[in-house]
């Protein structure tokens, strides 16, 4: 048993691995963008008095949670038609945005029911109307505790990335497959991929965490 | 058979595979979670660290690259894994250290009155930990844990990747064949669904069984 490391083929294998990793960015920056968009309007869908809208949008979202985005991804790239403007990774970015606002509208809401009932009726009695109470006092103090527990699903969400490879998005675990097919050497390429996820997610880990002590700092 | 109907056979081979890998990287995830977990939480350093290192190294690492390492690179240093055991012990490792993470917070959680109590009447480390950290421990990790085995289920469908007959996979070949996209991906998502249904049950279940006769139920 012995490890059969070439640093040439290695050398070789790391411009396609980083050229892969900004595909990779690229996906987790939009998914995370779009996930905290969608998140926050199915949070606010959810709030609704109205049942017809509260319903569905919670039962749905609940499906979109509870099954796997492999499923998800595979769905929607068989079945949207070719507009011209879905690549594989525009595709990749929507499943993606669309599953994790599963986990973000979650955020927002317990961000949103932290907020003491207080400010609620401080908000009425100041004479603020809705969208005043939202953005100026329940936003402001609902977003910055979520900070944390959204960075730690950007984190997932960049984690699961290596998925698009099933859609033909040139991400890394992608470019890291063609090469070793090439050089039919394994080895190489799936240990530096894996090292640079590894890299990236403990930075990203390292702040979430400086982003967390920041926050204790500030509420002290 | 009617339209949709005639899928499931195929569908439910799938899902059997995929339940087998649930099953068996379930409780490789537990005992991962537990061990390590109560490692991360002991006093001696040459316990805690190597423990830290195992849950910085095996989360950091994305579920599918660990899965393809295990599968593809291992037998280039002579191991060579069967697909269900690689899948299994890929998604073990990876999961593990979520859930070692999980159980050092529990134990964590645990008010530090209640060591206290356990070391004034004179119990053991190793009594204190089963009689009286463990069992509230365990209360406050089973509706993360519940979560979790949702996630890991999830997961489960990443085995597509490395040829295993499982749900996903079988879908894969049906959409190919047929091109019934809507039908085939429809009902696999609704077994995945049932499959998430059937975890939380299980694990609120679970909650209420262990939580009996404690105030307020599992808190």
């Amino acid at each position: 048993m012995q490890l059969q490391w070439d640093w040439s083929i290695a050398m070789e294998v790391l411009p396609h691995l980083i050229r892969g990793l900004w595909v990779t960015l690229l996906a987790t920056a939009g998914g995370m963008t779009l996930a905290l968009a969608l998140g926050l309007m199915v949070t606010m869908a959810r709030r609704a008095r109205f049942r017809l809208v509260s319903w569905p949008v919670g039962a749905a979202i609940e499906f979109v949670r509870c099954t796997p985005l492999l499923i998800q991804l595979f769905f929607v790239y068989y079945l949207i038609p070719d507009f011209g403007w879905n690549t594989p990774l525009v595709t990749g970015i929507l499943v993606l945005g669309i599953h994790y606002s599963a986990y973000t509208s979650e955020v927002y809401r317990a961000g949103i029911d932290n907020v003491p009932r207080g400010q609620w009726e401080a908000a009425r009695a100041l004479n603020l109307n809705r969208q005043q109470t939202w953005t100026r006092v329940i936003i402001p103090q609902a977003v910055p505790p979520i900070v944390p527990a959204m960075g730690n699903y950007l984190v997932a969400m960049f984690k699961d990335t290596p998925l698009l490879y099933a859609i033909t998005v040139q991400e890394m675990l992608t470019r890291a497959t063609n090469f070793s097919s090439r050089v039919f050497s394994t080895v190489e390429a799936y240990t530096l991929a894996g090292v640079l996820f590894l890299i990236l997610s403990l930075l990203a880990a390292g702040l979430i965490h400086r982003a967390e002590r920041q926050l204790v700092v500030r509420e002290t | 058979m009617p339209q949709p109907l005639d899928l499931m056979p195929t569908l439910l081979q799938g899902l059997w595979v995929t339940v087998q890998v649930y099953l068996g990287a379930a409780v490789f995830v537990l005992v991962c979670g537990v061990v390590v977990g109560s490692m991360r939480s002991s006093r001696h350093r040459w316990l805690r660290w190597p423990a830290k290192g195992y849950i910085l190294g095996f989360r950091g690492v994305p579920a599918l690259v660990l899965l393809f390492w295990f599968y593809y690179v291992m037998p280039a240093i002579g191991l060579r894994l069967p697909a269900l055991a690689a899948g299994i012990l890929a998604l073990g490792l990876n999961f593990g250290a979520y859930a070692a993470e999980l159980v050092r917070g529990a134990i964590a959680a645990v008010p530090s009155g209640q060591t206290e109590a356990a070391i004034a009447l004179n119990m053991t480390p190793m009594q204190r930990m089963i009689r009286v950290i463990g069992p509230q421990a365990t209360l406050r990790a089973l509706p993360p844990m519940g979560s979790l085995n949702i996630e890991l289920m999830k997961n489960t469908a990443l085995v597509f990747f490395i040829g295993l007959h499982d749900l996903t996979f079988q879908g894969r070949i049906l959409q190919n064949d047929t091109q019934r996209t809507v039908q085939i991906f429809t009902l696999a998502l609704a077994m995945y669904f049932v499959l998430a249904l059937c975890i939380m049950a299980a694990s609120r279940g679970l909650e209420r069984v262990m939580g009996r006769g404690m105030q307020g139920g599992a808190r």
